[in-house]
């Protein structure tokens, strides 16, 4: 198939950036995205331009690395599906394709389709985690935990930081991300002991780095392409909540 | 010439390690925040090396070439992790865990090595539960498990497919609290391009930032590297793209001596090349093989629709050829006995390179819910790649490069022949023998960054309390950081015509075919001509776009197929030398009547430890003994 991408190039934090229009012919439908970009990145160094710079790792949708908006959704058109995992065959021949970086205040571009995503780091070092040193845990049977609540906790916790939520917001909100993390932390009775100020930290350190709020339009959900659902913002405001209550 | 000493302590095997960490030395509590300590890699060897070490109060500063720790490769280990808390009853042990990791090893391991590693493994599990790592549970609310590839108990913890994710989250959250309480320095994108030695010890790196392109230096009383396998030297292989064997290549040509760089695993459960452009193999876990049965059809070249092909005419090899393990076998025999039929012309797919691992049989016994449940996020992985539903029609699947068991050489503290430079994880060599069990990566890795490094530096770092901050305005510094900057000028100014991930790609292919799932005299002779040919070409013809005062990703290729061609040919060496068959090293002059690996324990009873010694020269062969004081040697049958 033939295809027209329209991508946004920029060289660095400080320059402007804008689109570029790369026409790409003979590409496969059984390419994935993220390999249609190396093939357009050959045909560019071999013409003597500068190849697009994106992120990527694993390629199989586990590291989260290879975020960015395809025409006009983050990790392109297909439900559940991180962009290294889609393939060309959801794209039609003579399509264009337009591919930006997230688009976020807290997530600042570094160049091409590459933003700091370093803010996630931050929330996590807010309180993102249970406190134990090494080598001072008791047996892991010697505390029973529900298998609805570790299936729960496992369905948050497949989160993969990938910042999609965010870039699918209106208002560039951290909410799904945080409240993932926080409900998978809340399903054990490790931890509960930090909990209220973890969600305190958490959500205080997510304002301070400039994300927004939530105002359940629902598209993080949409967008996220591990399917963490929104009933953990719901649990999220929760222990916020009582948290709160309790000040 | 150094002499390699592995510092296996005395004693009875179960005691050693006890033993041993009664006889290390501490450091002050006041003392350890004067010492500054580099860990390279933020995976799990990474994470809980740097963490742990944070909490005992040490200076650590950890450095990753991704832009967060969270994003190391660990996260796509699938399976599960083992250890031996006997929670099934199943008569499971210590003892039976390092005795299933040696033998799965094929005896090429050290016996006190691997019985640590087993001793530690129930220490891990209490510690990733304690951080909230999602395991599996049963009703009653404990731990469940399952068995995996080459064993017959259930001892390995799982988080569905997603085991290695979920302890790298955990290991990542505790690392993220250190850096909070800035005990731990997190250096994000930057990558290590050299190791420096101060009085010939390890006393610092030079690293590229990522982002900028700076070259920086930066000291410390001791260096750990966790920085993963080499695998990716096959270009198509299971590892993340960027993995890569630079750090520990660097360290080697400073002196660290690699071990085993030929023992490559191959995995058996990947997804097949399916077209040209593919950039990765994915791996399929193997925990699949509990409840997918591999076949392929009796007639040659069978065009049918699998399940078109009825019972009779279908060939479970694995249950016909090992009726002891079945499916379960480890995974060198699995993968060995997949290219064997399909090498016959019995394979399916468009390329005939794969066979099929069905769920029908487990699907009609357990029930779709329950298959779905333990495998549903590998289904939906295959079902986006390939487009079809393992639910519904048999996957195919092959074998691909995958886990190093090869790696720098340590000694029992984990050192390597370099003072001061510690290596953990897959980036050494010493817990896996020939051949690495299913879920024994994370069990090794998190062991050695949890429970093991923390005392022998410790041991290591108390002789060093005196000892001020290492500067790095010394000479050793300036000269490391000036080949480093010329090495990238080199790259930079050959302006040739072919890409780096075009070397890659030829490099992998010579790799995969002479070096690959089994290996001859006369195609490693072959592949160490072609190699150097390659490798030739690359210095005259290489293009890398861009510049080197700015974030350059083919520049960043560029550095690593460079090593990559260096190790190569060390590769290619070792797997020459070793002239005998053993684990995932299959040589073919080296087999039994019925086509299984021939060890040759008269001979080769030994880890091959290599030295460099310089460019274009070849290198040295050290000889560590291995000596076998609580296992009888036996072959290994899985019949």
């Amino acid at each position: 198939m033939n295809i027209k991408l329209k991508i946004w190039r920029q060289p660095n934090a400080k320059s402007k950036g804008r689109f570029e229009t790369y026409p790409l012919n003979d590409v496969s439908s059984e390419m994935s995205f993220l390999e249609m970009l190396d093939y357009l990145n050959n045909s560019l160094i071999k013409e003597g331009k500068e190849p697009v710079a994106f992120e990527h790792d694993c390629r199989e949708g586990i590291c989260g690395s290879c975020g960015m908006y395809i025409s006009g959704r983050p990790h392109g058109p297909q439900h559940k599906t991180t962009t290294c995992e889609l393939r060309m065959r959801e794209f039609k021949d003579g399509q264009t394709i337009t591919v930006e970086p997230w688009r976020a205040a807290a997530f600042p571009i570094i160049k091409d389709l590459i933003v700091d995503r370093n803010a996630f780091d931050k929330i996590m070092q807010s309180g993102g985690f249970i406190s134990i040193n090494t080598g001072a845990a008791q047996d892991a049977n010697s505390i029973l935990v529900p298998k609805k609540n570790a299936d729960e906790a496992f369905d948050s916790a497949s989160c993969i930081g990938c910042g999609a939520c965010v870039a699918a917001c209106k208002n560039s909100s951290a909410m799904l991300f945080i409240s993932a993390k926080v409900t998978h932390l809340a399903q054990f009775p490790q931890g509960r002991t930090e909990a209220e100020i973890r969600v305190k930290n958490m959500v205080a350190k997510m304002e301070e780095l400039g994300f927004g709020g939530c105002t359940n339009t629902r598209a993080c959900e949409a967008e996220c392409p591990k399917g963490i659902s929104i009933s953990n913002i719901a649990k999220l405001n929760r222990e916020f909540f009582v948290a709160k209550l309790k000040d | 010439m150094s002499k390699l000493n592995s510092k296996i302590p005395d004693g009875p095997l179960a005691d050693k390690w006890t033993n041993h960490k009664a006889s290390l030395k501490l450091v002050n509590p006041a003392n350890k925040g004067k010492l500054d300590i580099i860990v390279i890699g933020t995976g799990l060897g990474g994470s809980s090396s740097a963490s742990t070490l944070g909490e005992l109060g040490y200076n650590v500063k950890v450095f990753s070439y991704q832009d967060s720790p969270r994003r190391a490769h660990s996260v796509a280990a699938q399976g599960g992790i083992n250890a031996a808390k006997n929670y099934k009853n199943d008569n499971d042990s210590i003892y039976r865990l390092f005795y299933d990791m040696l033998k799965g090893g094929d005896f090429r391991a050290r016996e006190a090595n691997v019985y640590r590693a087993a001793e530690v493994s129930n220490l891990v599990i209490d510690h990733y539960t304690a951080l909230g790592v999602p395991f599996a549970r049963d009703y009653g609310g404990t731990i469940d498990n399952r068995s995996f590839g080459g064993v017959q108990v259930s001892r390995t913890f799982y988080a569905k497919g997603q085991t290695g994710q979920q302890c790298l989250v955990g290991a990542y959250s505790a690392l993220t609290r250190q850096i909070a309480k800035g005990t731990v320095t997190m250096y994000p994108r930057r990558e290590m391009l050299d190791l420096v030695i101060v009085d010939g010890k390890a006393r610092g790196i030079i690293t590229r930032n990522l982002v900028t392109g700076e070259i920086e230096r930066h000291s410390a009383h001791a260096v750990v590297l966790a920085t993963g396998g080499y695998g990716t030297i096959y270009y198509m292989s299971t590892l993340a793209l960027n993995s890569n064997a630079s750090a520990t290549w660097k360290a080697h040509k400073k002196g660290a001596f690699f071990a085993n760089p030929s023992f490559v695993q191959i995995h058996p459960t990947s997804i097949p090349v399916l077209n040209s452009y593919q950039s990765k193999l994915t791996l399929m876990s193997e925990s699949l093989r509990n409840d997918g049965r591999v076949w392929v059809p009796k007639k040659q070249k069978d065009t049918r629709k699998p399940n078109d092909i009825p019972e009779d005419e279908r060939d479970y090899y694995l249950e016909r050829r090992y009726p002891a393990f079945g499916n379960l076998v480890p995974r060198d025999v699995a993968s060995r006995a997949a290219k064997e039929r399909c090498d016959a012309g019995f394979g399916v797919g468009s390329t005939g390179l794969s066979v099929y691992l069905d769920f029908r049989d487990a699907i009609k016994k357990k029930g779709k819910k329950v298959i779905e449940e333990n495998y549903g996020n590998l289904f939906d992985m295959y079902e986006k790649i390939s487009g079809e539903s393992p639910l519904e029609t048999p996957m195919r699947i092959y074998p691909a490069g995958h886990y190093t068991m090869g790696g720098l050489w340590v000694d029992y503290n984990l050192m390597t022949t370099i003072p001061g430079l510690f290596a953990v994880g897959e980036s050494n060599f010493s817990d896996h023998g020939a051949n690495r069990l299913g879920a024994s990566s994370l069990m090794q890795c998190s062991g050695d960054g949890y429970f093991i490094l923390p005392y022998t530096i410790t041991d290591y770092l108390a002789s060093d309390i005196k000892t001020p901050k290492i500067k790095t305005d010394s000479p050793e510094f300036e000269v490391a950081e000036k080949e480093v900057s010329e090495r990238v000028k080199k790259l930079l100014s050959i302006n040739g015509k072919e890409t780096p991930t075009s070397y890659h790609r030829r490099l992998g292919k010579i790799m995969w075919d002479y070096c690959g799932m089994v290996r001859n005299e006369e195609g490693l002779k072959k592949a160490l001509v072609l190699i150097k040919e390659l490798e030739d070409e690359f210095w005259k013809n290489l293009k890398v776009a861009g510049k080197a005062e700015e974030l350059n990703q083919e520049l960043e290729k560029a550095g690593r197929v460079m090593d990559f061609f260096e190790l190569a040919k060390l590769l290619c060496t070792d797997a020459l030398n070793r002239k005998e068959s053993c684990g995932a090293h299959f040589r073919e002059e080296s087999q039994t009547e019925t086509g299984e690996a021939k060890r040759d324990d008269n001979n080769f009873s030994y880890v091959a430890a290599w030295e460099y010694k310089g460019q274009g020269q070849e290198p040295d062969l050290h000889k560590e003994e291995l000596k076998f004081e609580y296992v009888k040697l036996q072959e290994r049958s899985y019949k």
